[in-house]
């Protein structure tokens, strides 16, 4: 299921990450027009528009959820009774209680960290291979049917593999987030290197480029929105191998509360941990597509 | 005989999944320092693979190409190319796509306010200065092109080599782009050679016009020269008779004695 879900993604994500890209070109063009014309009013308009619907669905399934959950004997509680048992921490996420007992930005954050290193390696070998196998036909002949088996692999498979590697629980998660977030990076990277024109290229022969100023002027600029097509991947991947890998190493991440709160059956602490994963996910992969308009619009 | 670019019996053959077809054979040429070159040809018979050799983007099957007394065998920027479609870097600014070239080939031999002085320099010479901060997708097709011509003189090559530089152009834009490369030529007295199907390009910017036959292994037909004394008018020029006899011979060549059979591609 993860692999197919995977496969659809890059062809599926290009498109929507390469039109922003265009469409900034034209929006630098008129930044003086475009300010003159944001007013108040303009601005909680589009507010309105964005915000209410997704509100509104939410009221109601929050709704529909109290009704069907309410009666006594129901299996999960109702959206009231995990107020009444988590409300801490709903409303005070930065609490500091001693070791185990802390808010919930505070196990997302750890994990967070977590990601950062780990998907912080996978971007950086990520891009580099992906630049060895898009340059050379022979890597890319090589190497793209391994990356194709391996990036397939769930990421919980590699875990058992990572313990026996690093004998310690935090570098085996690191770990294996790098491993199931590189792949993306490394591919999309190779195509995109690939799909650089020829005329770039020639351009770069003319000039008589070295390898390091061909790689940054024009590798680089050139593959910016496929590598970050991949990233934007990745680093959704990375959200999802944490969390799993947390809940069974251990430590204080957000994956462990679950799985902790599992243990001694406090359901309404895990739908509101349910929650923070998922906003905090959501907001990753906007960050990432945010930087990506950003570089691919300023180089 | 010193001549400045020397193109001495050169092949050129490429080979695919085991096919290899001939596209040049024996073509032998030599330019002089400061001259006017076109090529002219139909559709497929080698030009810009010529132009490519020339340049070094890529090799001779057999023979040789000598600039001055060096030997041709890799690209660089003492043979500067203005490529068909332009190809500014999309994501720099036209102010950094022309500097990207001069920060190169420069480096070390420039100090930075002279390095910027040399991009303006060049911008101003194709009138581009005005929009240096733009972006290649800001910028009309005419502008790209005269961009693209700005990074290729701001090189200061030894021979300036144009693959259709016009090509994708609308007349009246075309005209104006002529112009400014023959007033460019006056001012700098470049050597060039540039890749037209035009005939009255050719004819109207051209010392020399080289006219191939079709491929495959395409050659030079005939070499014309067009004694038209400079600087050139083209109002003047369309009932001028040298001009008139030139732009007949070259239709002549192209139209009457190497016709193009479309199924030969
Ligand atoms: N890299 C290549 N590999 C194989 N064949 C090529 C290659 N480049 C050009 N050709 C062939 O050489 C011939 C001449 O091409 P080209 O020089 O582009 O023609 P022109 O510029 O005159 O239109 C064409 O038949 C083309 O298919
Ligand atoms: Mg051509």
């Amino acid at each position: 299921m993860t692999a197919t879900a995977r496969k659809a993604q890059p062809a599926s994500e290009a498109k929507p990450l390469t039109e922003p890209v265009m469409t900034t070109a034209t929006v630098v063009a008129l930044p003086k027009p475009m300010r003159s014309t944001f007013r108040p009013q303009a601005i909680l308009a589009a507010a309105a528009r964005n915000i209410v619907p997704p509100l509104v669905v939410v009221l109601i399934i929050l709704g529909v959820w109290q009704i069907a959950c309410s009666h006594p004997g129901a299996s999960l509680p109702a959206p009231s009774q995990i107020w009444t048992d988590s409300a801490d921490l709903i409303t005070s996420p930065f609490f500091n209680n001693g070791p185990q007992d802390i808010g919930l930005a505070w196990r997302v954050l750890i994990s967070l960290e977590r990601v950062a290193i780990g998907f912080g390696l996978a971007a950086f070998v990520g891009v580099i291979l992906g630049a060895v196998v898009g340059q050379s036909v022979w890597a890319m002949r090589g190497l793209d049917p391994i990356f194709q088996v391996l990036r397939t692999v769930p990421p919980l498979a590699w875990l058992p593999l990572s313990l026996a590697a690093f004998r310690d629980s935090n570098p085996s998660a690191i770990f294996v987030i790098f491993i199931t977030s590189i792949w993306p990076v490394i591919i999309n990277t190779a195509v995109g290197v690939r799909n650089i024109p020829d005329d770039y290229r020639n351009i770069a022969r003319v000039l008589r480029l070295n390898q390091l100023e061909f790689f940054f002027r024009i590798m680089v600029p050139a593959a910016a929105p496929y590598i970050f097509t991949g990233l934007r991947i990745g680093v959704g991947l990375s959200w999802l191998a944490i969390v799993a890998a947390e809940m069974l190493t251990g430590g204080v991440g957000i994956g462990f509360f679950i799985w902790d709160a599992w243990n001694s059956s406090r359901l309404s602490d895990i739908i509101v941990a349910l929650v923070y994963i998922g906003v905090t996910g959501f907001i990753l992969d906007k960050l990432v597509a945010f930087v990506g308009t950003i570089v691919t619009r300023s180089n | 005989m010193t001549s400045y670019l020397k193109i001495d019996h050169i092949d050129k053959s490429f080979e695919r999944g085991g096919v290899r077809t001939d596209v040049l054979k024996d073509v032998s040429l030599t330019i002089e320092k400061g001259e006017f070159v076109s090529i002219i040809g139909h559709s497929g018979c080698g030009k810009s693979t010529l132009l490519n050799l020339i340049a070094g983007l890529t090799r001779v099957t057999s023979g040789a190409i000598l600039l001055g007394n060096t030997e041709v065998n890799a690209p660089g920027p003492e043979r500067a190319v203005v490529f068909q479609n332009h190809s500014l870097l999309p994501w720099l600014t036209v102010y950094e796509n022309v500097n990207l070239a001069v920060s190169k080939v420069f480096a070390g031999k420039k100090s930075k306010t002279e390095k910027h002085d040399w991009v303006m320099n060049n911008l101003d010479l194709v009138q581009m200065a005005h929009a240096k901060d733009k972006r290649p997708a800001e910028i009309s097709g005419g502008m790209k092109q005269r961009v693209g011509i700005a990074r290729a003189l701001a090189m200061e090559p030894k021979i300036l080599l144009l693959d259709e530089p016009f090509g994708a152009l609308d007349a009246l834009t075309r005209a104006h782009l002529q112009d400014a490369v023959m007033e460019i030529h006056a001012r700098l007295g470049n050597t060039m050679i540039m890749i037209t199907h035009d005939v009255d390009e050719a004819v109207l910017l051209s010392d020399r016009i080289v006219m191939m036959t079709n491929g495959p292994a395409a050659r030079i037909g005939e070499v014309l020269d067009v004694p038209i004394p400079r600087p050139r008018d083209r109002i003047a020029l369309s009932a001028d008779r040298t001009y008139l006899k030139s732009r007949e011979a070259v239709l002549k060549f192209l139209y009457e004695r190497h016709r193009f059979v479309e199924a030969a591609e």
